[in-house]
């Protein structure tokens, strides 16, 4: 587990049930057997692939040539991991291996940006904008979300994804406002990634067309670099924080698209510049656009609906293009169709 | 801090390299992470000794090849040296300067048997 914010794999709860991690996955052993298997061990520790009380057979083969297969007791365990490679088990002739280089060239960060992809694709086929929302704890994040509801429901179609380590507190406030909300409870994580957002949305099932708003866990680092197939990180600074924010967590401020500068309403009792605010902002991401709200007094939010409104307008947009496109695409091949059948 | 998750990741990309390419033990990692990028390459390391515990990774040399930070400054439009994503331009001292280099996060190669 991360000993600075304790985040680990394996605590990720959708409205209090575990994630399904679907597909199981496959590892290799120590002596290069590589096998796939349903996600039936427990997590140790929170560490995903130490096997300790896994029970699972396999089959490997030696320099020699043979074959054969053994259960996974064979191996010595001591606390907390398997050493698959220093028992009989996993004895292999010294000398039979030899170092090599294997070039990789991948990001990092390419499984989680696989799943980011498969969201935005729905989003498109769907023509639902999806909003990131991220920021420090106590921002006002969702009594924002909530007044926005309350502005925009008549008109659009809107479904939120709440995300926090603990409670379904916030979901519960935002179906009060009449709107579908579903929890993802990270546990000990410090951020939301794709692959829990993409279950949620099989949960979840927002309508087409609709607007999406996706609360991330209150927290200016980690969230910047997971994508979840957002259209748009949206950054909401409160008054009631420092105007220096945007220099000192400068990741979160260069992936957003939009600033919400938000508790307007307090600025006569506050020593905060927004002018200053802004500039800091705008020295890591010059092309980020700001709108200066107050979720209280509702101080901007023509502004920031007309946004809303303007970004799923375009989503939607580019939606029926595509099935315009696929529409004559398909009556294209019809008429070849018909051509051969003559 | 994500350098858990990022560790994750990167033990993920060691395992399916070692399922495509067939081989037994990673013994070096190399990464190749930019300067202005969300790692810290030292929180990296700690993170990814804990989780290649247990697999073919396990005790694997982590190399991380520093990627100096690149950007062009939106005021004197020059390609400038960039060390952090709010500093000014080192050439004419203006602001912004769009960051344009040193953010990757990748995994580079591995020294294998």
């Amino acid at each position: 587990m991360c000993t600075t914010c304790g985040c680990a794999a394996g605590e990720t709860r959708i409205e209090g049930e575990a994630v399904d991690a679907g597909d199981g996955h496959w590892h290799v052993h120590a002596d290069g057997t590589a096998h796939s298997h349903a996600p039936a061990h427990p997590p140790a520790g929170g560490l995903r692939y130490a096997p300790r009380g896994a029970a699972h057979g396999h089959a490997h083969r030696h320099a020699d040539g043979s074959v054969h297969t053994h259960d996974a007791a064979g191996a010595a365990a001591d606390a907390g991991a398997l050493h698959y490679g220093h028992g009989p088990a996993g004895a292999h002739a010294p000398g039979m291996t030899q170092a090599r280089m294997v070039q990789i060239e991948r990001d990092i960060l390419s499984k989680n940006d696989g799943y980011a992809d498969a969201n935005r694709k729905r989003f498109a086929e769907q023509g639902i904008f999806a909003l990131n929302l991220v920021s420090s704890p106590g921002s006002g994040k969702t009594t924002l979300l909530c007044r926005s509801i309350e502005a925009l429901r008549e008109r659009l179609p809107i479904a939120v994804v709440e995300g926090d380590q603990q409670t379904s507190y916030d979901a519960e406030r935002i179906r009060a406002t009449g709107v579908p909300a579903l929890q993802i409870n990270t546990g000990k994580g410090c951020h939301l990634d794709a692959h829990m957002v993409g279950q949620a949305l099989r949960k979840l099932a927002p309508a087409d067309d609709s607007l999406l708003f996706i609360e991330n866990v209150g927290n200016l680092v980690c969230p910047a670099a997971f994508d979840l197939g957002e259209a748009h990180k949206v950054a909401i600074l409160s008054v009631t924080e420092g105007e220096d924010k945007p220099l000192k967590y400068p990741d979160m401020f260069r992936a957003a698209t939009l600033m919400l500068i938000n508790k307007v309403d307090l600025l006569p009792y506050v020593a905060f510049d927004v002018e200053r605010a802004v500039a800091h902002a705008r020295r890591v991401n010059p092309a980020l656009q700001v709108i200066r709200v107050s979720a209280t007094s509702g101080e901007g939010f023509g502004e920031w609906t007309a946004w809303l409104e303007n970004g799923l307008a375009a989503q939607r947009a580019q939606k029926q293009e595509t099935v315009a496109a696929l529409r004559r695409r398909i009556a294209e091949l019809e008429a070849l169709l018909a051509g051969a059948a003559r | 801090m994500h350098e858990m998750a990022l560790a994750e990741g990167v033990l993920q990309i060691v395992e399916d390299a070692a399922g495509a390419q067939g081989f037994a033990r990673a013994k070096i990692v190399v990464l190749e992470i930019g300067q202005l990028s969300a790692v810290e390459p030292e929180a990296m390391r700690f993170c990814f000794d804990a989780v290649a515990r247990g697999t073919l990774a396990e005790g694997a040399q982590l190399e991380v090849i520093a990627v100096p930070g690149e950007g062009v400054c939106l005021n004197c439009h020059k390609t400038v040296p960039l060390a952090a994503l709010y500093d000014p331009c080192p050439a004419c001292g203006g602001y912004p300067v769009q960051a344009t280099g040193g953010t990757e996060m990748r995994v580079k190669e591995l020294e294998v048997e």
